[in-house]
């Protein structure tokens, strides 16, 4: 692992990208530490992809400070480039030439040697599992074989930060899990992982520490757990009952629980102790159909900033 | 299943200073290889086209319709033998068509459904570097293009002078008087509705009544003005009056073809270079 200098790789204040009238990124702070995953939780539209091409160097920032490597993009754009792996949320594979000449020439983009370049292309095909592969174009890889391309592309330069955007949008369990699997093993050892997802179970899986964003700005920051205990309970007890009680439930739960929501099809109870809140239900006499203890989990605390609870 | 070494792993953070500044010129270099890496791939039916084209062409025009219009003995063809008239103008007029060609589809494939230049601008590659590289790549395959067909045209025994060598770097320049502009218009498109209407409307008849075939003073006197206007025919005249060693009789035409030419290249590839920037920083 890395040494942690004080110095963050990447440094943001009041970083805000507009569209003529339309404001993607509205005044966000947020620091990344070397070695750190981070990642941006966000429901489409919130911001998140705006947020990545302007840390990508691609998109010049509106306004506020942005540094990358304590480098400015907007005077060191082609200079902070050389140091990031980019994952893009679409792929950007060359259809037309091999799989192997995919890396290749990407290599030589940053400046590799031929000799240099082929010699680590070679070794991250094994590292993404795609060896067999490597002289077989890429237009009929599967989608997970395509996405393990784009990532073994993004790690040619040996990347100070690799930047992965949506990184398993669109792929089976199977293909997700194994690009977990390699990317918690990129984040053993030490390389600053940077990414946007909406799917709760990879940020808790991927993510160090994350900022949750909704409508342009970030509305929480917080590791995975932190957040969780910041804005739900330990347990959520979830309960479905018969066609015709759930519309009469009213205030009859009210007192069990931290809080209770009562939504069309059934009733949430958040509270530190799932099995004691159901027990609490029966002895007021109502006795649901259904009954799930489950521990909290981002997707609770997700919604519960960005979805339906805003708005009672 | 055994765990994989992870290879790609960062060098020591540096930051600030400490950064290494990528090359210009070496992404120049590499953008301008990626595009190899693509031809080299299909070279092989490419250049069988490249030869074949203009065998095609010079033997149903040059010696097909050529055998009626030398026996009609056109002074307007300057009394020189059609297959010697038509020949350089040929050779400029398919390296134009060609270098059209490389500036519509492969550019909109990389802005939209390839997205190659997404993928090079994640890089330390700067639009600079990418339009460029894209647009020396059109230059290369001008003067192949220009240089197969030039040995055809020996072959054929149709080079009525030496001069005839010159209509491949006339034909590389009049494809670049189009190359920059055409690359620069497509990289504002989103779809392909654009580029039928290119070659239907724009490049078709231009190569029909560009003075390649038949002299423009034959076209109506309203329509010749436009033939000035496009680049196309101040290269093929150009090529033709090198090829029939009439040059020296007009010296003054000749610069101002040049002149023309050159204005459209260089001002086609700032628009590229401008436009393919504006498309890729958003």
């Amino acid at each position: 692992m890395p040494e942690k200098p004080a110095a963050p790789l990447i440094h943001a204040r009041g970083l805000t990208k507009r569209f003529d009238t339309l404001t993607a990124v509205d005044s966000i702070d947020f620091d990344v530490a070397p070695g750190e995953s981070f990642g941006f939780l966000g429901p489409n539209g919130a911001g998140k992809t705006s947020a990545m091409r302007m840390i990508a160097c691609v998109s010049p920032v509106t306004e506020g400070t942005l540094r990358i490597l304590d480098l400015d993009p907007a005077t060191d754009g082609a200079r902070i480039r050389g140091r990031l792996g980019v994952v893009p949320q679409q792929d950007t594979l060359d259809t037309e030439i091999s799989v192997r000449d995919n890396l290749v020439i990407y290599g030589r983009y940053f400046g590799l040697s031929r000799a240099e370049s082929r010699r680590r292309a070679g070794e991250l095909l094994e590292f993404a599992h795609l060896a067999e592969r490597a002289g077989d174009k890429v237009e009929p890889l599967s989608g997970g074989m395509k996405r393990r391309l784009t990532i073994a592309r993004a790690l040619i330069n040996e990347p100070s930060i690799l930047l992965l955007d949506e990184p398993t949008t669109g792929l089976d369990p199977q293909a997700r899990h194994l690009l977990w699997e390699r990317l918690y093993r990129l984040k053993q050892r030490g390389v600053t992982l940077v990414l946007t997802t909406h799917y709760m179970d990879e940020a808790e899986q991927l993510c160090d520490r994350l900022v949750v964003m909704d409508k342009a700005k970030i509305v929480a920051e917080g590791s995975p757990r932190s957040l969780i205990s910041e804005w739900s309970t330990r347990e959520v007890t979830e309960m479905r009952f018969p066609v015709g009680v759930q519309e009469t439930l009213g205030d009859r739960l009210d007192g069990i629980g931290d809080r209770i929501e009562l939504l069309p099809d059934r009733v949430l109870v958040y509270s530190d102790d799932g099995e004691a809140a159901a027990t609490a239900v029966l002895g007021r006499g109502l006795v649901p159909q259904t009954v799930l203890v489950r521990r909290s989990s981002l997707e609770d605390v997700f919604l519960r900033l960005t979805g339906r609870s805003l708005v009672e | 299943m055994a765990v994989a070494d992870v290879p790609g792993l960062p060098q020591p953070h540096r930051t600030g200073d400490a950064v290494p500044r990528p090359s210009p010129l070496a992404g120049l270099r590499a953008a301008y290889e990626h595009q190899w890496l693509l031809y080299v791939r299909t070279w092989r039916g490419s250049i069988f086209g490249n030869f074949a084209q203009p065998v095609l062409f010079l033997l149903a025009m040059g010696i097909g319709l050529g055998s009626y219009v030398d026996k009609a003995n056109s002074a307007a063809m300057g009394g020189v033998p059609y297959l010697e008239f038509l020949a350089p103008a040929l050779l400029v007029s398919t390296v134009m068509q060609g270098a059209v060609f490389e500036a519509t589809f492969p550019v909109l494939a990389g802005f939209t459904w390839v997205r190659r230049y997404h993928a090079m601008f994640a890089t330390p590659l700067t639009p600079f570097a990418i339009a460029f590289g894209q647009l020396a790549w059109i230059a290369t395959r001008a003067t192949l293009v220009g240089s197969i067909f030039l040995v055809v045209i020996v072959l054929f025994r149709a080079a009525a002078t030496p001069g005839i060598i010159f209509s491949v770097p006339v034909g590389t320049l009049t494809a670049l008087a189009f190359a920059g502009p055409i690359a620069a218009f497509m990289s504002s498109q989103r779809d392909t509705s654009a580029f039928n209407s290119i070659w239907r409307f724009g490049i078709t008849p231009l190569f029909l009544f560009s003075g390649t075939f038949f002299p423009i003073e034959q076209l109506p006197a309203i329509i010749r003005p436009l033939a000035w206007l496009l680049p196309l025919w101040h290269g093929v005249d150009l090529a033709r009056s090198l090829a029939l060693d009439t040059a020296w009789q007009d010296p003054l035409v000749q610069v101002a073809h040049v002149v023309v030419l050159t204005t459209f290249a260089v001002g086609g590839a700032v628009a590229m270079f401008v436009m393919f920037r504006r498309r890729l920083e958003r």
